[in-house]
């Protein structure tokens, strides 16, 4: 991917999982790491907890005039592997895209691994390691951030654990760190 | 100069705030919600140091305003679709009483059926208010637009409220990279409201009494006239603000790529920024093509559209319908045009009740009526059987 091009993700997660906070907290990242237009939204409607719901981020080197939805995202992240079968997460993909999921399993194991570019981590089982629960619930949002520059050279791990040491002061701040490092360790890829 | 990460909504906050208000009086209602829970928020930090009235309705809220409008302070409030509907008295009592309260509106659709996605519908039914309207198209305009927006209201030739329009969640709950000033530059650029008279028990005057034909007509005239000084004002303020800040988002029009055009695209909020897109790739075709993106509806740029009007054939994309008749904007540009050109306008609905319109429908659009194939009027992508 060109350092120029504008990259578009797609997060699909369920609602209360944190979709639209990584969505926000990478483009604050991309921002840091010198992209100067960034975007991140929700597919806008009824958000209900549990439900399979979508967020979008854009990074690009130049303001992005953009306003629509994403359709045709060269990146899309699943905060949860349950989704899979039930939302076409593949839907609009680009050929050259890559897929990032939170599973215990391999990117082989995904039948879809012949035809994309496909990286797996286990953002829950490192939320349950850190204790980064609420209300006893993995947060797998801030894992799977510390996994996206292991498939995205416009964004540093640097960068993504300032801005979550910004938005968490302090020791959650600091656990959320440790979990992204772990995450980022963890990556497997079939590419 | 910060460079702030947020929503439409909570930027539109941090500017309110920024503009130093004395009151604020609001009542939530989606997509609006965040913006008051922002300026909340800001009174919890402390930042906001005026008063925050909770109130039961819009309606009150619009009424809180003017009460505190008229007692000589600074004054905002935000709504969006049913709440701006639900003001639509006072919006008038407001505008009559020459009081420049600011107020940002999420453009959202009005029911039934109940949608709380975006169109314009809700303030271009409240286009004869007397308020002057924007119209915004990216976070960094809504911050800039509402801190100019006091410095226009409050100009002793303007004295007329001012609706910041932008549009729901493609806004409001979108988050982009928006430079903040300093409070002091904001302070410098902003200086604080001296009012022409209030109300004021040492110094007592009469408010909204009975007015006989004759004056009350004088008074509709000056309205009018003032919207022509905001004419003139808008462009100053701009200036200045791109002066100071370096930032500049248009006059009551921003042109894109129209020299040489033959061919001129209007459109106003997100569809206006997305149009940029469909231009750049238009161009590279070879169309000669160019945008002009209406930023204020009232007062309406009825000059800049008839020197575009003299150069190319212009296309409108409406995101409201004045029902039984056409889009607002697409019969305003045209009317700007009457007598004086006989260029070509092509009018097309597009993107109600929330429906997306992007890049690639602008250019479906654009290129059908460069191939001369478009309908006076049409409705764009419309699914059902057009009965």
């Amino acid at each position: 991917m060109s350092s120029k091009a504008l990259v578009e993700i797609c997060f699909h997660g369920r609602g209360g999982q944190g979709s639209v906070t990584a969505a926000n907290l990478l483009v604050a990242a991309a921002l840091k790491d010198g992209n100067k237009g960034v975007q991140a939204f929700p597919l806008f409607g009824a958000e209900r907890r549990g439900a399979p719901v979508r967020a979008f981020a854009r990074i690009s080197d130049e303001e992005i005039h953009l306003r629509s939805e994403v359709y045709f995202p060269d990146i899309v992240i699943v905060l949860d592997e349950s989704i899979i079968g039930i939302v076409d997460v593949l839907k609009g993909l680009k050929k050259s895209g890559k897929i990032l999921i939170n599973t215990t399993k391999e990117p082989e194991d995904f039948d879809f691994s012949n035809k994309y570019h496909v990286a797996t981590v286990d953002a829950t089982g490192v939320a349950i390691k850190h204790d980064i629960l609420v209300g006893g619930i993995p947060v797998v949002n801030t894992p799977i951030l510390g996994a996206i520059p292991k498939i995205l050279d416009r964004v540093t791990l640097p960068s993504i654990q300032a801005v979550i040491k910004n938005k968490w002061k302090g020791e959650g701040g600091e656990i959320n760190v440790k979990a992204t490092q772990d995450a980022y360790d963890s990556v497997e890829v079939n590419f | 100069m910060t460079v702030m990460i947020d929503t439409g909504n909570y930027i539109a906050a941090k500017a309110a705030v920024m503009a130093r208000p004395d009151v604020v009086a609001a009542y939530p209602i989606t997509p609006q919600t965040t913006l008051v829970e922002g300026i909340a928020n800001y009174v919890k930090t402390g930042e906001f140091k005026g008063d925050y009235i909770c109130v039961e309705s819009e309606h009150s809220a619009m009424s809180a305003c003017i009460g505190a409008s008229a007692a000589g302070v600074r004054t905002f409030t935000g709504t969006s679709s049913h709440g701006l509907l639900l003001m639509h008295e006072m919006l008038h009592w407001a505008a009559l009483a020459r009081l420049p309260i600011v107020m940002c509106n999420i453009n959202r659709v009005v029911g039934p059926g109940w949608n709380i996605w975006t169109d314009e519908n809700d303030p271009i039914s409240q286009r004869d208010t007397g308020w002057i309207q924007f119209y915004c198209s990216s976070n960094q305009e809504i911050f800039d637009t509402v801190i100019q927006s006091f410095k226009l209201a409050e100009n002793e030739k303007v004295l007329l409220p001012v609706m910041i329009n932008y549009n729901a969640f493609i806004l409001s709950h979108t988050s982009m990279p928006v430079y903040i000033p300093e409070q002091r530059e904001v302070d410098d650029f902003l200086q604080k409201y001296k009012p022409q008279w209030k109300l004021d028990v040492n110094n007592p005057i009469t408010f909204g009494n009975i007015i006989l034909p004759a004056d009350y007509e004088k008074i509709r005239k000056d309205m009018q006239n003032s919207q022509e000084n905001a004419k003139k004002l808008i462009p100053e303020i701009a200036k200045e603000w791109k002066k100071k800040f370096g930032r500049y988002h248009g006059d009551l029009i921003e042109e894109y790529k129209c020299d040489g055009a033959d061919h001129i695209l209007l459109a106003m909020g997100a569809i206006g920024s997305e149009s940029k897109v469909s231009i750049n790739n238009l161009r590279k075709e070879g169309l000669k093509i160019g945008l002009a993106r209406v930023r204020t509806f009232r007062p309406f740029p009825n000059e800049e559209i008839l020197k575009l009007g003299k150069q190319a054939d212009l296309i409108v994309i409406d995101r409201n319908i004045s029902i039984g008749s056409e889009g607002a904007l697409f019969s305003e540009v045209k009317a700007s045009l009457y007598g004086k050109s006989d260029t070509k306008v092509h009018g097309f609905i597009a993107g109600l009740g929330g429906k997306d319109v992007t890049y690639n429908d602008i250019e479906t659009i654009c290129r059908k009526v460069v191939e001369g194939k478009a309908k006076d009027c049409e409705w764009y992508g419309f699914e059902g059987s057009g009965k």
